[in-house]
């Protein structure tokens, strides 16, 4: 096929540039007015990523995005297309696409018109441009709306649209902005799988900006955390819920248990870290080390915590915290415990639902034991004041 | 009540339409089959008309005003079309660009009407007098003669109409405009139109409703104007405004007033047909909706 050919050149073109980052925001700053939205922002996206950008309202993901796309202008720095400066490019002349998160399909065109537009707009042949109009409607299962105008779609069929229309002008990179924002859960759940194989399949490069975290995990290769205009930490699903950097990051992906300290002397692989009550945990001295002496808080996932009655002995070498049980739940999969520690944390704590039931010697009341292995520990510089 | 619930459901949106059905019925439908037995009507002032089917009432009435018919429809159209020109860009500066001015413009827009229409036509009148200010401009550049005038030819009372009318055109296109969703437009650029490319092809189609409406409560009163022609036009601009005023109240000609009516009724009708066959009546309504 001439297109997959097309796009082929394009990848070795761009592996002859040696390794530089295909999408690259160097020191991009961007002001509304006084109000800081981006702050002093780095990113690099290989060719080819599946990277999302994940941060509460105002964290300035879309911001970004719409940088990329050329809707907004930095006010510093510079933006890359595959080594080209694009700054300030109109988004015209840019070799990237956007799926809206309002999809804003044309009212007054059909579908396959719709979905042509680029095409048309770049001066492709007739045939060629029915042609991949049809196999882009193929790739999202709507080959026989063609005819029909946006309004006569159901939501999660506009969205496919909004893709076909993007995917069809082949871009470097295509950008998604919150795309399955406005769809029910059980959609976004089944186009989140969808949205995640046609990438594999044709290959482009998808920025994906979504505020919801397991939409990110279950999608991007490289997510990046952003807050207040910066990003917090980059990395695999796994980096950042296995070792996360930040308190920010630790309390935005997931449920995290975290309890201050200070860290202590390092001995080989662990490091003591004492909690603020007196207690001493261990984790990994690579997670400690820029931390040494400092305020931490010291955290742990609730599904790598063993709760225990208090009586019973403890593995040796294992992190350990006694508290009590202040409510106890039964959610089906698993079950989920909050306890108060000595130190006046309240942790929360998931157990497989192994036996059925919620085990009488855990209940509401009870004086229990909470375990974990330090090399589930990870360690992030305390913040001042309470974040979401 | 003999009803059930679902009945009265049904019924009730029938009764918020009565108010309104016994409006047009007593105001617009009564008066209007009586005009239609008016202009088959024969007789003269002294004696009193009578009803004796003449429908040779509407070929003469056309044959005889044939002129002014035409002249109707040719001022009307001009200044539709000028009225368009100026409309849309004002219509779009407000819509997109104006922001905190926005309101004040609107108000600027339809300020004339807190003015009475024979006074403002007046003032006109002081506008394109001979030797006032504006004709002796275009003297000096050549576009009216040395000894030519404004006053009192068709370009007055065309200037006038699409003054008069001016705001019925502006407001429709702001409404239509500023309806239009801004991303419509960044998705355009996003795919590779330019911003005069993205105007052509989304903002324009999706702003024809505006264009329509706009076009027709222009052109439909300016059809059967007759005071601009009358203050600022002679006999030889009069248009089929004048005509009807002169038969029904000076004349007292009642049936050719009311068949010079009836004819211009329907070449509009006719002609909004066309219209929006032109501009595409599916696209109307489905950018309505």
């Amino acid at each position: 096929m001439v297109a997959n050919q097309s796009l082929t050149a394009d990848a070795v073109r761009e592996s002859g540039v040696g390794g530089e980052p295909d999408i690259r925001l160097e020191r991009v700053t961007k002001r509304f007015g006084d109000v800081l939205v981006i702050d002093d922002l780095d990113l690099e996206i290989e060719r080819g990523a599946f990277y999302a950008l994940l941060g509460p309202s105002g964290c300035g993901k879309t911001t970004t995005l719409r940088m990329i796309g050329g809707f907004e202008l930095p006010t510093a720095g510079r933006v890359l297309l595959g080594g080209t400066e694009v700054t300030n490019a109109p988004p015209h002349k840019r070799d990237v696409n956007t799926v809206f998160q309002s999809y804003a399909l044309f009212p007054h065109l059909t579908i396959e018109k719709n979905v042509a537009f680029g095409l048309e707009r770049k001066g492709v042949g007739k045939a060629e441009t029915r042609r991949r109009v049809a196999e882009a409607l193929e790739t999202v299962q709507l080959p026989h709306l063609a005819k029909r105008k946006p309004a006569q779609l159901s939501g999660g069929q506009q969205q496919r649209v909004a893709l076909a229309r993007a995917l069809v002008n082949r871009p470097r990179a295509l950008l998604l902005d919150e795309p399955l924002g406005a769809l029910d859960l059980r959609l976004r759940r089944q186009l989140q799988l969808e949205l995640k194989r046609i990438q594999q399949e044709v290959g482009i490069t998808f920025i994906h900006v979504t505020h919801d975290q397991e939409e990110a995990m279950s999608m991007a290769d490289t997510i990046a955390v952003m807050n207040r205009g910066r990003i917090e930490q980059a990395g695999t699903a796994t980096d950042l819920y296995e070792r996360p950097r930040t308190e920010f990051v630790a309390k935005f992906l997931g449920v995290s248990n975290l309890v201050r300290g200070t860290v202590g002397q390092a001995n080989g692989e662990l490091s003591a870290v004492t909690t603020h009550d007196g207690a001493t945990l261990h984790a990994p001295t690579n997670r400690c080390a820029e931390h040494a002496g400092g305020a931490v808080s010291v955290g742990v996932r609730p599904e790598k915590v063993k709760l225990t009655p208090a009586e019973q002995p403890t593995p040796d070498g294992a992190n350990v915290l006694r508290g009590q049980v202040v409510l106890s739940s039964f959610l089906g999969v698993s079950l989920q415990y909050v306890v108060r520690t000595a130190g006046g944390e309240e942790l929360i704590v998931l157990a497989q639902n192994a036996d059925g039931s919620l085990p009488e010697s855990l209940g509401a009341g009870r004086e229990v034991q909470l375990t974990w292995d330090p090399r589930h520990t990870f360690v992030v510089a305390a913040e001042d004041g309470a974040r979401a | 009540m003999g009803l059930s619930l679902s009945q009265r459901r049904r019924l009730i949106p029938w009764m918020f339409a009565i108010p309104g059905l016994l409006w047009l019925i007593v105001f617009f439908a009564i008066p209007l089959a009586n005009q239609a037995s008016v202009s088959l009507m024969t007789g003269d002032p002294e004696a009193g008309y009578s009803l004796t089917w003449a429908f040779d009432t509407y070929t003469s009435a056309i044959s005889d005003y044939k002129e002014q018919f035409l002249r109707s429809f040719l001022y009307a159209g001009a200044a539709t079309v000028i009225d368009l020109v100026i409309a849309f860009p004002l219509a779009y500066f407000m819509a997109y660009k104006a922001g905190r001015w926005r309101n004040l413009m609107l108000l600027l827009v339809v300020l004339p009407f807190f003015m009475s229409y024979v006074l403002r036509t007046v003032s006109w009148q002081l506008i394109l007098a001979d030797n006032g200010w504006v004709v002796e401009r275009l003297r000096d550049v050549g576009l009216v003669a040395d000894d030519g005038r404004v006053l009192a030819t068709g370009t007055a009372v065309i200037a006038g109409i699409a003054y008069n009318f001016l705001p019925f055109m502006v407001l429709p296109l702001y409404v239509a405009l500023e309806r239009i969703d801004r991303r419509f437009v960044e998705a355009a650029t996003d795919l590779y139109a330019s911003r005069l490319t993205a105007f052509r092809k989304v903002t324009l189609p999706l702003a024809i409703p505006g264009i329509f409406a706009g076009s027709l409560l222009v052109f439909i009163p300016a059809c059967g104007d007759f005071v601009n022609a009358a203050l600022l036009g002679t006999p030889r601009q009069y248009m089929i405004g004048n005509v009807v005023q002169s038969k029904f109240l000076n004349v007292l000609d009642y049936p050719t007033a009311a068949a010079l009516s009836f004819i211009l009724m329907t070449i509009i009708l006719v002609g909004i047909v066309l219209y929006s066959r032109l501009l595409g009546t599916r696209n109307l309504t489905e950018a309505a909706t």
